[in-house]
C-alpha cells in the first residue's frame, strides 16, 4: 500500500516527485517520438541530479531571458504587450534549438498589467527603457532601516499591505488598511472597514480588479506554452521559484546599500528578520513542487556573490538561513536548482556542507574545475557558458569551450551544460553549436 | 585619548570616527586637517580592498562614514578647500543601461583618490560622453555597464569618440557585470577594471604616464 506523504522519508518524497514528473500522467504527447524524448530527457536529468546512476549523456539546458523574442525578430515590448505572441515565440525557440528542458514562458510579464499597478521596482520596454531593450531593476529602500521590529512582528501584513503600497503606485492606499485580527466580536466589527469606503482605497481596489483581469488575460495566452511544449517532449527544469532570505531583504526590501549598512548597524535585527522569512519561503517552494508534480524549484542567488560579502559576512548573514531553506525543501523531497549568479569561487568550500544528491548548482563566473572538486562531490553542477562567448565569440570558440566543459565537468556524471547568465540577443549559430556539441561529445560510454 | 581618525575610519568604527571628528572640531582644530585625515583613512580602506581584506560592503560603509564626517566639517570650512586634483575623468553608465551601484562605488573611490570625476549618470547617450570630453578635456573615460546590451553601447561610444577625433586624446576603461578581454577588444576600450580599486590603479597609471 502506498505510504502517506507525511510518513515518507525525504528520499522517498524526492523519488515520488521525480516519478510523477517522469510519468507525465494526463499529458497528451504530440507523437510517440515526443513522448520518448520526454521520458529520455527527464530520466537523464534525474540521473544527473541524484548522483547515483550515470545518465546516457550530459543534459544541455538553454536558459534564456528575452532571447526567444529577439530570435523571432520581435522586440521585448512586442511580447510584453501582445500576449498572444508569447507562446508561439517561445515554442519556436525551443523547437529550433532542441535543448533538453525549458524554463517556461513567464519572462515577458504583461506590460499593461505593470502600467495598471504602476510597478516602481522596474523600468520596462516603453516605460523607462527603449522598446528594444530588456526590463531593468531599480532598487530602493522599500523598507526603512527603522522598520525591522515592525517587519519581524508583522511579516505577512508587511508583504500584503505595506510593501505593495510602496512598490505599486496604484496600491499606495493599501498601506493604510488595518488588518482584521482585532475583529473578534459584534462590538466595533465595522470600524476597520471604514477605510474601504474612502475614494483612495476604492480607487486602489478598482486598480486591483483591473490588474487581476489583465493577469488572467495574460496567463490565458502565456500559460498555453507549458501545455504545448511538454506535448513536444520538453520537460520543465523548474516549476516554481524561491529565494535566500538575504536576497529577499536585499533585493526587494532594503536594497543593496541598505542591507549592507544593516550588517554593520543592526546585525541582530537583520538575522532575526531573515529567520522570520524562512517558513514562508520554504512553503513557497514545497507548494509549487507538490502542485505541479515536479521536484525542481529554482533559486536565483544575488547578494552573496564573490566580492559582495566577505567570507565572515557570507557565513554569518547569507549562508545560515539560506542553508536552512535548502534543507527544509530537501526534507519535502524538493530539489533546489540553485543559480549562483556572479562568481562563487570564494564560497565553494562553505556550500559543500549539504546532503549528497539533493541539490543542483548553476554557476556563472565560477571556476568550473574547482566547483567539480568541491560542491561537485555532493551536488549536480551546471554551467557555465559565458556571456562573451555567446555574444561576441566565434562559433569555433563556443565549440571549444563546450568541449572543455565536457572534459572538466562531465566526468562521472553530475553535470548539466548550460549558460552562466540569462541571455537576450546572442549569436544564434553559437547556441546551435553548443547544443550540437554536447549531443555529440557529451555521451557517456 | 585616541584621536586617531585615520585608523578609526579605516577600521570602520562609525560612531567613534564621528565622535573624534566632533571633538576635534570643538577643540578648534583646522577642519581641513580633519578632512585630510578622513581621506587618509579612505586610502587605507582602498588598500585593504585591493588586497581582498575588505569587500564591497566595507567600501560602501566607509563611504557613509566619510560622508558623515564631511557633513560635520563642511560648514566650518572658511575657504574653498580644493586640493589639487590628479586629473579629470568622465564617467557614466552607457546608453540603454540604468545600473548605477557599481558605477557609484568606482566614482566614489576615484574621487577619494584625488580625481575630478564628471559623473554623467546612467543611460548616457553616446553624444553626451563626447560632448563632456570636449568640454572638460578629460584624458580618461570610464564606461560602466551591467547588461549584455551594454557591450554594443560601449562599442558605439568608443566609435563616436574616435569619429570626433578624440580617440588618441583619451584612455577608455570599461567595467561592469560580464567583463573580459574579449569584451574589451570588442568594444575598442583600452582596458577593463574588474573592481573599483582596479579602476583607481588604471586611472593613476594613465595619469602618471600622460
Amino acid at each position: 500500500m502506498e505510504k502517506k506523504w507525511e510518513e515518507m522519508t525525504s528520499d522517498e518524497k524526492q523519488e515520488t516527485l521525480f516519478q510523477r514528473w517522469i510519468s507525465a500522467e494526463g499529458v497528451k504527447f504530440a507523437s510517440p517520438e515526443a513522448e520518448k524524448l520526454y521520458k529520455e530527457r527527464t530520466t537523464r536529468f534525474k540521473n544527473a541530479l541524484q548522483l547515483k546512476t550515470l545518465p546516457d549523456r550530459i543534459p544541455v539546458f538553454l536558459i534564456p531571458s528575452l532571447a526567444p523574442a529577439y530570435y523571432a525578430g520581435l522586440t521585448p515590448h512586442d511580447v510584453m504587450y501582445n500576449y498572444e505572441k508569447i507562446t508561439p515565440t517561445w515554442k519556436k525557440f525551443y523547437m529550433d534549438f532542441q535543448p533538453d528542458a525549458h524554463g517556461g514562458a513567464f519572462v515577458p510579464s504583461p506590460g499593461k498589467f505593470l502600467e495598471i499597478v504602476d510597478f516602481k521596482l522596474y523600468k520596462w520596454p516603453g516605460h523607462g527603457v527603449s522598446k528594444e531593450t530588456t526590463y531593468q531593476c531599480i532598487e530602493g529602500e522599500y523598507m526603512r532601516a527603522d522598520e525591522y521590529d515592525f517587519f519581524i512582528h508583522n511579516v505577512l501584513y508587511f508583504f500584503n499591505n505595506v510593501w505593495p503600497s510602496r512598490v505599486f503606485g496604484a496600491l499606495e492606499p493599501l498601506g493604510m488598511l488595518p488588518h482584521l485580527a482585532g475583529v473578534t466580536e459584534m462590538y466595533g466589527v465595522s470600524l476597520p472597514f471604514i477605510p474601504y469606503g474612502t475614494p483612495p482605497v476604492q480607487a486602489a481596489l478598482k486598480a486591483l480588479m483591473e490588474a487581476g483581469n489583465e493577469a488572467v488575460k495574460w496567463i490565458g495566452a502565456a500559460g498555453a506554452f507549458g501545455m504545448e511544449i511538454i506535448a513536444e517532449g520538453f520537460p520543465a527544469y523548474q516549476v516554481g521559484v524561491t529565494k535566500a532570505p538575504f536576497d529577499v531583504i536585499g533585493d526587494t526590501l532594503r536594497g543593496t546599500k541598505g542591507i549592507m549598512m544593516d550588517m554593520y548597524r543592526q546585525p541582530d535585527k537583520l538575522i532575526a528578520a531573515m529567520e522570520v522569512l524562512m517558513p514562508t519561503f520554504i512553503k513557497l517552494g514545497v507548494d509549487s513542487a507538490k502542485q505541479y508534480g515536479c521536484p525542481l524549484i529554482f533559486m536565483p542567488l544575488h547578494k552573496g556573490a564573490d566580492g559582495f560579502l566577505s567570507d565572515e559576512q557570507f557565513k554569518k548573514f547569507y549562508w545560515p538561513t539560506f542553508r536552512d531553506i535548502i534543507l527544509g525543501l530537501v526534507d519535502e523531497g524538493v530539489v533546489p536548482f540553485i543559480w549562483a549568479e556572479g562568481g562563487y569561487n570564494s564560497r565553494l568550500e562553505v556550500i559543500q556542507d549539504l546532503p549528497k544528491g539533493k541539490t543542483a548548482w548553476l554557476f556563472d563566473q565560477t571556476d568550473m574545475a574547482r566547483a567539480k572538486k568541491t560542491i561537485g562531490k555532493v551536488a549536480c553542477i551546471a554551467g557555465n557558458m559565458p556571456m562573451d562567448m555567446l555574444t561576441v565569440g566565434s562559433t569555433q570558440e563556443a565549440i571549444d569551450y563546450t568541449k572543455r566543459l565536457i572534459d572538466v565537468c562531465g566526468k562521472d556524471g553530475g553535470y548539466i551544460l548550460a549558460n552562466g547568465a540569462f541571455f537576450d540577443e546572442v549569436k544564434w549559430d553559437n547556441l546551435r553549436a553548443i547544443v550540437d556539441t554536447v549531443k555529440k561529445f557529451g555521451v557517456y560510454k | 585619548m585616541a584621536k586617531d581618525l585615520v585608523n578609526t575610519l579605516a577600521d570602520l568604527k562609525e560612531q567613534e570616527a564621528i565622535k573624534i571628528a566632533k571633538d576635534r572640531l570643538s577643540a578648534g582644530e583646522d577642519p581641513l586637517k580633519i578632512l585630510e585625515d578622513a581621506k587618509k583613512g579612505m586610502e587605507i580602506v582602498g588598500q585593504r580592498f585591493a588586497s581582498s581584506e575588505y569587500f564591497i560592503p566595507d567600501l560602501v560603509y566607509s563611504g557613509e562614514i566619510l560622508k558623515a564626517v564631511t557633513e560635520l566639517v563642511k560648514p566650518r570650512l572658511t575657504k574653498t578647500a580644493e586640493s589639487k586634483k590628479l586629473g579629470k575623468i568622465v564617467f557614466g553608465t552607457v546608453a540603454g543601461d540604468i545600473h548605477d551601484i557599481g558605477k557609484d562605488i568606482v566614482v566614489f573611490m576615484l574621487d577619494v583618490n584625488g580625481f575630478e570625476v564628471h559623473d554623467l549618470g546612467v543611460d548616457v547617450p553616446v553624444q553626451k560622453f563626447v560632448d563632456k570630453i570636449k568640454e572638460t578635456g578629460a584624458p580618461i573615460v570610464g564606461l560602466s555597464g551591467f547588461l549584455a546590451l551594454a557591450f554594443d553601447s560601449m562599442k558605439e561610444t568608443v566609435e563616436a569618440i574616435k569619429a570626433a577625433g578624440l580617440r588618441d586624446k583619451v584612455k577608455v576603461m570599461i567595467g561592469g557585470g560580464q567583463m573580459s578581454d574579449e569584451i574589451k577588444n570588442y568594444t575598442g576600450a583600452d582596458a577593463y577594471g574588474k573592481d573599483a580599486m582596479a579602476g583607481v590603479t588604471l586611472a593613476k597609471k594613465w595619469i602618471g604616464a600622460s
